[in-house]
C-alpha cells in the first residue's frame, strides 16, 4: 500500500514538473500574469481610491464582491463548528 | 539545461507537494492526513505568490511620504499584486477548512474510538 | 478540556501582554490604506488575544470577557456591516458595492469617499474573523463543553 502510494506520487510530480517547460521564467516582467489588468490597477490606484497600498484596494474596491463571499466562508466555517461540537449539560 | 536554473522555484513548490500528497494518501492516522493536506495547500500558496515577482520591484505599496505620491507611478517598479490578493483568499479558505476537519475528526472519535482508519473501515462485528 | 496549570510568570506576563497586542491589531486594521494590513490580519491578532487569555488562564476567564452572546454578535454584526455598505450605495443609486456614490452622503470628493468605504468593510471583516477564531478555538479545545468540563488540578 505504502509503496504504491509512492509510485503515484512520483509519477504525478514528474509530470508536473513536465509541464513547467512552458511557464514563464522566475521574475520575468513580461510574463503574462503581469501584463493585462494588472498594469492598469498599479496605476491607477492612488487617483482613482485615494489608498497607496494596492493590495486593499483590489481586495476591497475593485474585487469587493470576492471579499463578500470569503467573509461568508469564515462565517459559515464557525457555524459549522458550533453546530457540530456544542453540546450544553443540562 | 538553463530551464532548471530559470524555473527552479517551480520545482522547490513541487517537492513540497508531492510531499504533502504522500501524507495525504499513504498514511493511516486521519490526523496525519490532516496535516499533509495543510502542507499541501501551503505549498500551493506559496507557488502562486512566486509567479508574481518581478526583477528589481519592491514590494506593492505606493512609494508615499507623508500621505502624498511623490514619484510617478510605473507597472514595473511594483511587484504584481494579484496574486497577493487572491492567496489572501485562499489562506482564509485554508483555515476554515482545517477548522471543519478538526470538528470532523472529534466527532469521528466520539462515535468509534479510534483514529485508524483500518479499524474504522472495517464492519461492525 | 484544557487541563488548569497555575504559573506565576505565565499569567503575569500574558496579562501585561494582552492589551498591546489588541491596540497593535486595532493599528493593523486603521493602517490597512498606507502599510502592509487590513481586516483579516487585525482580526486574526484580536483573536489571537482572546486565545493567548484562554491557554494562561482558563476558559471561564475567556468566557468572562466575551461570553458567547456577545462572540456571536460579534460573528454576526461583521457580515451585516459588509452587506449593508453594499445595500446603502444600492440605495443611493449606484450597483451594488460601488463605493463613489457615498461622496454624495459624506460629502467628500469620490476618491476619499471610496477611500472610506475601504475602511468601513475592513472593520466589518475584522470583527468576523475575530469573533469566528474565538469561537472555532473554544468549541475544539474544550470539545464542545466551555466551562462545564472538569478541571484537572
Amino acid at each position: 500500500m505504502r509503496s504504491l502510494a509512492f509510485i503515484v506520487v512520483v509519477i504525478t510530480g514528474a509530470l508536473l514538473i513536465y509541464a513547467t517547460i512552458d511557464m514563464p521564467d522566475l521574475a520575468d516582467p513580461h510574463s503574462p500574469a503581469s501584463t493585462h489588468v494588472s498594469p492598469r490597477y498599479i496605476e491607477k490606484t492612488v487617483e482613482e481610491t485615494a489608498t497607496p497600498n494596492m493590495v486593499t484596494s483590489v481586495l476591497a474596491d475593485y474585487r469587493g464582491y470576492d471579499t463578500l463571499g470569503e467573509t461568508t466562508v469564515i462565517f459559515t466555517a464557525a457555524m459549522a463548528c458550533i453546530l457540530l461540537l456544542r453540546r450544553r449539560r443540562k | 539545461m538553463e530551464f532548471i536554473i530559470s524555473k527552479y522555484n517551480y520545482w522547490i513548490y513541487i517537492t513540497l507537494m508531492m510531499v504533502g500528497f504522500y501524507a495525504i494518501i499513504g498514511k493511516r492516522n486521519l490526523v496525519k492526513k490532516l496535516v499533509g493536506m495543510n502542507i499541501f495547500q501551503t505549498a500551493l500558496i506559496l507557488y502562486f505568490i512566486s509567479t508574481a515577482a518581478k526583477k528589481g520591484a519592491t514590494i506593492p505599496i505606493v512609494a508615499h511620504g507623508n500621505g502624498e505620491v511623490v514619484h510617478a507611478v510605473h507597472a514595473a517598479q511594483y511587484v504584481n499584486p494579484l496574486p497577493h490578493v487572491l492567496m489572501l483568499t485562499a489562506i482564509v479558505v485554508m483555515v476554515s477548512t482545517f477548522g471543519v476537519a478538526l470538528a470532523l475528526i472529534v466527532m469521528i472519535y466520539r462515535r468509534y474510538k479510534t483514529l485508524e482508519e483500518d479499524e474504522i473501515l472495517e464492519p461492525k462485528k | 478540556m484544557i487541563a488548569q496549570f497555575e504559573d506565576v510568570i505565565i499569567q503575569t506576563l500574558c496579562r501585561l501582554l494582552i492589551p498591546f497586542m489588541q491596540v497593535f491589531a486595532l493599528y493593523v486594521i486603521a493602517h490597512g490604506h498606507h502599510s502592509p494590513g487590513g481586516g483579516f490580519q487585525g482580526g486574526c491578532i484580536l483573536g489571537a488575544s482572546f486565545i493567548l487569555l484562554c491557554i494562561a488562564y482558563d476558559t471561564r476567564e475567556a468566557k468572562r470577557r466575551m461570553s458567547e452572546k456577545l462572540n456571536e454578535i460579534f460573528c454576526s454584526l461583521g457580515v451585516i456591516i459588509f452587506g449593508g455598505i453594499g445595500v446603502v450605495c444600492l440605495i443611493l443609486g449606484a450597483n451594488y458595492l460601488d463605493y463613489s456614490i457615498l461622496h454624495k452622503l459624506l460629502g467628500v470628493n469620490i476618491p476619499v469617499a471610496r477611500s472610506l468605504g475601504i475602511l468601513g468593510i475592513e472593520i466589518g471583516v475584522g470583527f468576523t474573523v475575530m469573533a469566528a477564531m474565538i469561537s472555532i478555538f473554544l468549541n475544539l479545545a474544550s470539545k464542545g463543553e466551555h466551562e462545564e468540563a472538569l478541571i484537572l488540578k
